[in-house]
């Protein structure tokens, strides 16, 4: 399987998606593998549907809203380099990278860049502010039906007022940087076991 | 043990009965005789010899199956002490008692009840109910655990104990290298009863209960293949051995645990075979699934393989098929009945322990073998732990960390296995018989009662230790929550785990083949659809799915639970249950009533809002879905978890169904264009049906609108609920959704107002315009209250609807249970409207 994808990717393009989004060869061959047994219309791209395809994501609460996040804006397929922008926003930060190049634009999977991710989930508007109404939707998708609204309100409240900083009742993402970001030292654990499993299966 | 006094009189009695009854046999054997032939006839006859075996046996069942039952009226103490070590001292008490008055030992777990009665249904259960995914992904480290270590446990058990007795610390044995061997081979395996007896109250993540767990299992062939191999060559004579019996030994593994195994899965293939066709016999159907696996069980013991693997291969292989061929109530009752007889084996099982230890005869003590037969096992089993994971390590995707070793060495507990062994052995060739039958009990008890009584502490420990003292912020609960759920998704996008090209071909293999042959033909189909359309959901299915509904003239699966429930409580009881009452709101109540003076106000705010943090924490806690990785199948002996995660699975499985038709739908009506487009026309025809609908042409307006009136606070409520739906839509979604919430945020605090109700319009049409366009005249009004009343989409009802599968997830059953629950809901909304 991994050779034959490799063969369908061309070897600059290997060269760019490698430069730009840091994976290794062989992740980018195994993830362009997984791309096109994704790909059942076959041509090149991925739509939604063959997003929502893949079985986990229907009991994934945030599925749909990740796959959203693999589309550009007013876009409805993706490219194979799409995809592999999106997902390196996953990819683990290895130590030699902390040091080297301050002055070149940012990796995609740098630490702001990865809460940027998860921000855009939640900021459906794009106003650079998770409102109370935005994540009670989150919210919503996240508990069980037998919440009732009245506590899931009261949950947001509380969610907002402890992260509001300024006083304008919503999440701003300086705000949600600093209550999320201790996460990331433990997702990253994670993170980095995810996209090993990437390379070496 | 507080839970001893506990007891009472009423074990004072029990225990009474217990004795007279045990004691009875001497002397009515005496009388007996005579009194039957000197009276001829008589009306009634005391034949206590008769039922004598049997009514032991369920004496000695009621006695554990009470203790149970008064060990949990304390909470305290079955959250401290582990109930096996419980029944092992409740044993002993009991043993003691008898003793006592008999002066005889005259009970004890015999080897041949163990295997034959008690064994067969805690393994069978135990492979019935394997998270079978997770036990595949986890083999080879089960099975490098399993064989090398099992190995490694018994070779250096026995080889120190050996070198030391050379030394001439222990005295005089008769023994040799060879019965140090032995008993090395037969102290060296985890026995699965106790491991997940214990284990069951420890919260070890999944990934460590399943490796701990297909050990103790698993390592049952080498047990066997060992203890064979020594009795044999005790019984040649060191002498005899020779390099040919080693390598037959070698070999006789093999053939003893693929033997085993290959046995088993025979079986299984019987098993789902005659599952299969039973229709008509509902009734035994249970019956097939014991009986077969344990013919499975005792044909490998005839055969000398290890009955254990058959007998759990059995129950892994067939768990599949028999589920998907016999009837709900069938499934049931096998869960329950598997439940049961395992659960009562292994309090029998611990209880006997317990007994068989209150007897003089057997005990001969032994310091130094004893100690050091303790110090051996738990440091050597260190050892091999933390050898074999360093070499694991190099190869598992998943590391096994330092707690997981800890967890790992010190779980390794000895149970009835290696009791029922010991007292097999034949003392007339292994002359310290008595010893090492004492120094296995020991064993079992130091490491039943003792470890099972630290290794949660310790595992709370060293996980304190590992995270933070302080409770995690709202924020980051939801948001570490939500990155969790980020993160399964990505791996999901990105490819499944390890194994996936085996497993791709054992699926195929299975559909192609396998399932065919096994499963029934409705099953097959139900199963296609019920597992594909969780498995391979596309949009195929959704479009069928529509035009099912259209065809139906219902979309009632569309509708939104918690939509839902509101409105179905609003037609039965006046208020919403107190269940679902905020209890923060509760609280912020009580401030209000008692606003007394401001500085104790102020105070009472506080620790009001403290109370509320915590109660917010725990709601989130609660409700919060949990991330795949949190919730994966564990199995439990005693508890048939009503599976939280095939619920939370179908929760969002349907609501994410639901999205997607919502966005089907809309870009079928043409949504680019404008929703508002196709809302409007919906509303259109709605206004128009209804107006057919009444006879005289005029809306109903008083009743309704006041019922409409607490609706519309409801739905209001349930609206966050709604919007996200229209969120996903495809493309111009968000955009949309994006206008909308600004709106709504400026005119709406209570909540985001749902697209589709517009302010200006009246609520009563804002109801209809919720009916999807294709109904027929004649439902108008009733087939949306039906789905709304309707029983899938309220939680509870989700397990009652289908309990134990997978069926609710899929499209006919939905349907079906649609059909089903027409006729019984029908009713009451139409009272509302009249």
């Amino acid at each position: 399987m991994g050779s034959r994808a490799s063969t369908l990717l061309r070897d600059e393009e290997l060269e760019e998606i490698k430069k730009e989004t840091g994976f290794s060869h062989s992740q980018i061959t195994r993830l362009y593998s997984r791309f096109t047994s994704l790909d059942k219309g076959e041509n090149g791209t991925l739509s939604r549907e063959d997003f929502q395809r893949i079985p986990e994501l229907a009991i994934n609460p945030l599925g749909d809203r990740i796959i959203n996040a693999f589309f550009p804006e007013g876009e409805d397929q993706v490219n194979f380099r799409g995809f592999m922008r999106t997902l390196a926003h996953f990819r683990p930060i290895e130590d030699n990278e902390k040091s080297k190049d301050v002055n070149g634009p940012e990796p995609l999977n740098s630490r702001s860049n990865k809460l940027h991710f998860a921000f855009r989930l939640y900021d459906l508007d794009k106003d650079d502010k998770i409102s109370r109404d935005e994540l009670l939707q989150v919210l919503r998708m996240m508990v069980g039906v037998n919440i009732s609204d009245e506590q899931l309100g009261s949950i947001a409240d509380r969610t907002i007022q402890e992260a509001d900083q300024d006083g304008d009742s919503a999440i701003s993402f300086t705000e949600f940087v600093k209550v999320a970001n201790f996460f990331l030292i433990l997702v990253e654990t994670e993170v980095s076991l995810l996209l090993r499993l990437v390379s070496n299966s | 043990m507080s839970g001893r006094g506990a007891r009472g009189p009423g074990w004072g009695l029990l225990l009474a009965l217990a004795l007279a009854l045990s004691r009875l046999p001497r002397t009515r054997g005496i009388e007996e005789e005579p009194s039957g032939a000197s009276q001829g006839f008589q009306v009634v006859t005391f034949e206590w010899h008769h039922v004598q075996d049997p009514y032991i046996i369920a004496l000695w069942i009621l006695v554990a199956s009470l203790a149970k039952i008064v060990f949990h009226l304390s909470h305290k103490i079955t959250s401290v002490v582990p109930e096996s070590a419980l029944l092992i001292v409740l044993g002993l008490v009991l043993g003691g008692i008898v003793w006592a008055a008999d002066h005889i030992a005259s009970f004890a777990l015999t080897p041949t009840v163990f295997f034959f009665y008690l064994l067969p249904p805690i393994v069978l259960d135990a492979g019935y109910f394997m998270p079978n995914r997770l036990f595949f992904g986890n083999l080879g480290t089960i099975l490098l655990y399993a064989v090398v270590g099992t190995v490694w446990n018994a070779a250096t058990t026995g080889l120190s104990l050996y070198g030391v007795f050379l030394s001439g610390l222990m005295g005089e044995l008769q023994a040799g290298l060879l019965d140090f061997l032995l008993f090395g081979s037969l102290i060296a395996a985890v026995d699965p009863v106790a491991v997940l007896a214990v284990f069951e109250e420890v919260h070890v993540n999944e990934v460590l209960f399943i490796i701990v767990f297909g050990e103790s299992l698993l390592n049952d062939a080498v047990t066997v293949v060992l203890y064979d191999v020594f009795t044999s060559f005790v019984a040649l004579g060191g002498d005899q051995v020779t390099g040919v019996d080693c390598v037959k030994g070698i070999v006789s593994f093999f053939v003893v645990s693929l033997g085993g195994t290959l046995m088993g899965v025979a079986f299984a293939f019987l098993l789902s075979l005659v599952t299969r066709f039973t229709k008509h016999v509902r009734i035994i159907e249970p019956g097939f699934v014991f009986v077969i696996s344990y013919l499975s069980y005792l044909t490998s013991e005839m055969l000398s393989l290890s009955a254990i693997l058959a007998i759990t291969f059995c129950g892994i292989c067939c768990q599949k098929y028999v589920k998907a061929n016999i009837s709900e109530q069938s499934a049931t009752t096998v869960r329950y009945m598997m439940k049961l007889l395992a659960s009562s084996a292994e309090t029998i099982i611990f209880m006997f322990l317990g007994i068989s230890a209150v007897d003089p005869l057997i005990w001969t003590w032994n310091t130094a073998f004893i100690l050091l037969t303790l110090v051996f096992i738990s440091v050597y089993r260190a050892i091999g732990v933390v050898l074999q994971t360093w070499v694991l390590n190099r190869y598992r995707m998943v590391q096994l960390e330092l707690i997981d070793q800890v967890v790992l060495s010190y779980g390794g507990l000895r149970g009835a296995v290696a009791y029922a062994l010991v007292a097999l052995l034949d003392e007339t060739q292994v002359k310290e018989k008595n010893l090492f039958v004492s120094t296995t009990i020991i064993v079992i008890f130091f490491t039943v009662i003792l470890q099972g009584l630290t290794i949660k502490p310790l595992v709370q420990w060293l996980k304190v230790k590992k995270s933070e003292e302080r409770q995690p912020k709202l924020n980051e609960k939801l948001h570490g929550r939500a990155f969790d759920h980020i993160l399964s998704a990505i791996e999901d996008i990105s490819g499944q785990i390890g194994h996936n090209y085996l497993r791709d071909k054992w699926s195929n293999f299975d559909r192609k083949f396998l399932s065919r042959v096994l499963m029934r033909q409705s099953a097959q189909k139900s199963r296609d659809r019920i597992l594909n359309v969780f498995h391979e959901l596309n949009l195929k299915d959704a479009i069928s799915y529509v035009a099912e509904g259209e065809r139906r003239g219902s979309l009632a699966f569309i509708r939104s639970p918690s939509t839902d429930n509101m409105v179905n409580v609003d037609f039965s009881t006046p208020r919403p249950s107190t269940v679902e009452a905020s209890v923060s709101y509760l609280l912020r109540e009580n401030v209000s009533a008692v606003r007394l003076d401001m500085q104790s106000l102020e105070q009472r705010r506080r620790s009001i809002r403290d109370t509320e943090d915590m109660v917010t924490h725990h709601t989130l806690q609660q409700y919060l879905y949990k991330p795949r990785q949190e919730y994966k199948h564990l199995y439990s002996r005693h508890e048939l978890t009503p599976t939280e995660d095939e619920k939370q699975d179908k929760e969002i499985f349907h609501r994410t169904m639901r999205k997607r038709l919502e966005s089907f739908k809309s870009a079928k009506l043409g949504i680019n264009q404008n929703k508002k487009a196709a809302k409007l026309y919906k509303r259109e025809r709605a206004q128009k049906r209804r107006n057919s609908s009444i006879p005289n042409g005029k809306l109903p307006t008083e009743s309704p609108a006041h019922t409409f009136a607490i609706k519309e606070k409801d739905l209001e409520l349930s609206d966050p609920e709604e919007a996200p739906d229209d969120a996903e839509e495809t493309s111009g979604g968000i955009e949309f959704l994006a206008n909308v919430t600004k709106d709504a945020a400026s005119d709406s605090p209570a909540g985001i107002d749902n697209p589709v109700f517009s302010p200006d319009e009246d609520l009563d049409q804002s109801i209809l315009a919720r009916v999807p366009p294709w109904l027929s005249p004649g439902e108008t009004v009733v087939p949306s209250q039906r789905a709304r009343v309707q029983i899938p989409h309220s939680p509870d009802n989700f397990r009652r609807l289908s309990p134990f599968r997978l069926s609710n997830k899929s499209v006919d059953s939905l349907l079906l249970a649609e059909g089903s629950e027409e006729r019984p809901h029908a009713a009451p909304p139409e009272s509302t409207h009249m």
